[in-house]
């Protein structure tokens, strides 16, 4: 039997889609918010000469790139809750999750970033007499992020992919939303395929975006060394 | 007078390997003194502990006639970062690869240390800057970024960004030996400006003929000690230890002119 | 945190239910992975054909499953796909589709990228000898391109292994699965949740100290 789609259901819940989108979108921007700064300190206790800083840092960010974020966002909405006594809603634990996440991410990345500056750069900084905070923010810093653009714009992709998650715990992102009027509607087909086509335009202008600006870079000749 | 540069037994390994084996100088203001030596003699590593971009092992360095670091009880000395950092805006270093700042315009690299490290006003800086810059001849060239810049012109603005910084003493590491051979010249010729206004210059370099005419003091390292020193007549023309003979030899392109033999 | 009372014996006596979930994860990586691999060096190879019937649906295919999210994916095949379908969608099924064929995308990519990482002198050097396309590619190039591919399919290996977690949102009995069954029955979400993690940065370890080792290996060499 020929299967008749209907995809009328999707425009007529178009609007709850796109909220959904919106709910997506509002916590990729959360996540990298907080992840981004995290990040970076992160990243900069590593390159700490103190062990004992450098080894936590690298066993923070061992444990969170090794361990699904699914188990993550498990522990901190079931279970984060018992320990501190407090309430922990949805949105609050996808963004406490997907910040830490991701901050274990853009550390890798702010540390290739930074060690890939020549050697002579540091150097000469600090032949000038520069400490060591002075010598980050004017003259290493600003090179490494320049050249990392095009990673973090992956990673920050990758965020907005990985925020799916969020609708196991019933927040209302895009795949939440689709799951909601699939089930009402028993259209699943028509709606969850056009659920990944709404992420599949997204990610992908996103996408473009990172390749356009890694040539620009690779123009200019900062690129990213992989 | 006080010399302004006093090193007195200088040591200094990396792991197991010891580089300088005991480094006994004395600068006097004003002088202008070249360091010859053979790869791995210890040259560029003697430059380096003088402006404490690596710490010496053992021994002391003396700036102005105060001693720099602190000896603690058990005869080690002990350095402060802070006064490190102190030392370096005292001490100018123009280094072989120039190592200036791509992201910023030469202008900016040459306000950069001033305003940052020194802390002056962002106007009395680039004054500074515009009259180091047209010193070094490159006026012109304020607004290029490194990118745009020949090597021979990139090599005169790092030359401006250190002097910018008012430094009692230049050190020059091999600064030349990574441009091409046409645009070497440019940047001697800066040198030997600076040397003739009085500024007090520790130069590693290859340049046998530029030492001839410049140096003031010609010192020739071999395996981490000073084999020999003296003026250039001496050491250059004259040469009293085999091994400075050899080094000579080996650099054949120096000819003195037939008058001067 | 004071106070609270940790009680790890509960995990721990139920530990048949981790082992099967323990089981579950390991087919379905080890399934998606096998598929996935075959099917991105198909994909690979098509991709970087000249041949337009290859070429456009194996880059159109390859652009889907990477940017989309990956529990899209799973849910729709277990959703969406069944209506569809001429057989039966069962979670592990479907699971299963979804995660070979993002493998596979994936693992296209880093096929594509690793043979045209290869200087064209080796591909000229091999038809100057004589050898098929598929020769040039078996005896000269894949043999050089698969050292320098090697940490980027380890960390596909990695992903994945994470990625069968989302199954769980389907009823997959797998490792997390198997921790939520433990938990909403014994009340015990931390330890339990505690002890899967703890479980999986085991299992991804020695993957990531081999990506690490691999990577410095390599970069000795060249």
């Amino acid at each position: 039997m020929e299967y008749q789609w209907d995809f009328t259901v999707v425009w007529r819940n178009s609007h709850l889609l796109l909220w959904g989108l919106l709910g997506t979108l509002k916590v990729t921007a959360a996540a990298l918010a907080l992840g981004l700064p995290l990040g970076l300190t992160v990243a900069l206790m590593r390159l700490s000469r103190a062990r004992a800083v450098s080894l936590a840092a690298g066993v923070f960010v061992e444990f969170f790139r090794s361990t699904p974020p699914l188990v993550q966002l498990f522990w901190c909405f079931f279970a984060l809750p018992i320990l501190i006594g407090v309430r922990v809603d949805s949105f609050q634990a996808a963004v406490m999750t997907l910040s830490i996440q991701s901050s274990a991410f853009f550390a890798e990345v702010f540390r290739g970033g930074i060690v890939s500056v020549e050697r002579g750069q540091w150097e000469a900084a600090r032949a000038l007499g520069m400490t060591y905070r002075q010598l980050l923010r004017r003259v290493v810093l600003p090179q490494a992020v320049k050249r990392m653009i095009p990673a973090f714009l992956e990673r920050a992709i990758e965020l907005m992919k990985t925020t799916t998650l969020v609708a196991t715990v019933a927040y209302a992102d895009l795949l939440f939303e689709a799951s909601d009027i699939a089930q009402k509607t028993f259209r699943p087909l028509e709606v969850f395929t056009a659920a990944a086509a709404i992420y599949f335009v997204v990610i992908f202008a996103a996408s473009r975006v990172v390749q356009v600006s890694e040539r620009r870079l690779a123009r200019s000749g900062e690129s990213t060394a992989h | 007078m006080e010399p302004i540069l006093k090193i007195d037994g200088l040591r200094k390994s990396f792991g197991t390997l010891e580089v300088l084996k005991g480094i006994d100088l004395e600068v006097a203001q004003g002088e202008t003194v070249v360091i010859l030596g053979a790869s791995g003699s210890g040259k560029s590593t003697l430059l380096r502990c003088i402006n404490f971009l690596e710490r010496p092992s053992a021994g002391r360095i003396a700036l102005d006639g105060k001693a720099i670091g602190a000896e603690d009880g058990g005869g080690a000395v002990r350095y402060s970062e802070a006064q490190l950092s102190r030392v370096r805006t005292r001490v100018g270093m123009v280094f072989q690869q120039f190592n200036l700042f791509p992201h910023m315009t030469a202008l900016k690299n040459v306000m950069e240390g001033q305003v940052t490290v020194l802390g002056r006003a962002k106007a009395e800086a680039e004054q500074t800057a515009r009259r180091v810059l047209a010193k070094v001849g490159l006026a012109d060239k304020t607004d290029e970024y490194p990118a745009r810049l020949s090597g021979g012109q990139q090599q005169r603005v790092a030359i401006a960004r250190a002097l910018a910084m008012d430094p009692e003493i230049m050190l020059f590491d091999e600064v030349t030996s990574a441009l091409d051979p046409e645009l070497v010249g440019e940047v001697l010729r800066t040198m030997r400006a600076l040397s003739d206004e009085g500024m007090t210059m520790l130069i590693v370099t290859h340049e046998l003929g530029f030492a001839y005419h410049v140096a003031d003091r010609v010192i020739f390292l071999h395996d981490g000690l000073i084999h020999e020193q003296g003026t250039p007549q001496e050491v250059l023309v004259r040469p009293r230890e085999r091994r400075t003979r050899e080094f000579l030899e080996g650099h054949g392109l120096f000819r003195l002119p037939e008058a001067d033999r | 945190m004071t106070g609270y009372r940790w009680d790890f014996a509960s995990v721990f006596g139920n530990w048949q239910i981790l082992a099967q979930g323990l089981v579950g994860t390991f087919q379905l990586a080890a399934l998606s992975l096998g598929a996935g691999l075959l099917l991105g060096l198909l994909v690979g190879a098509g991709r970087y054909s000249r041949n337009r019937l290859l070429h456009w649906p194996a880059t159109a295919y390859v652009e889907v499953f990477r940017n989309t999210p990956v529990l899209v994916q799973i849910m729709w095949f277990f959703f969406a796909f069944p209506i569809v379908a001429p057989f039966q969608v069962s979670a592990y099924i479907a699971a299963a589709l979804a995660l070979s064929l993002n493998t596979g995308a994936f693992a296209a990519e880093i096929f594509r990228a690793g043979i045209q990482s290869i200087a064209r002198d080796q591909w000229d050097a091999a038809r100057a000898l004589g050898m098929s396309y598929p020769q040039q590619l078996r005896r000269v190039i894949l043999p050089q391109a698969v050292k320098r591919m090697l940490p980027a399919f380890t960390n596909r290996g990695l992903e994945l292994l994470k990625m069968t977690s989302l199954a769980s949102a389907i009823a997959f009995p797998e490792l997390l699965y198997a921790a939520r069954t433990i938990a909403t029955v014994h009340f015990n979400p931390i330890e339990a949740y505690t002890s899967v993690a703890l479980i999986y940065l085991a299992i991804a370890w020695p993957l990531t100290q081999l990506v690490y080792a691999v990577e410095r290996t390599l970069r000795r060499q060249e």
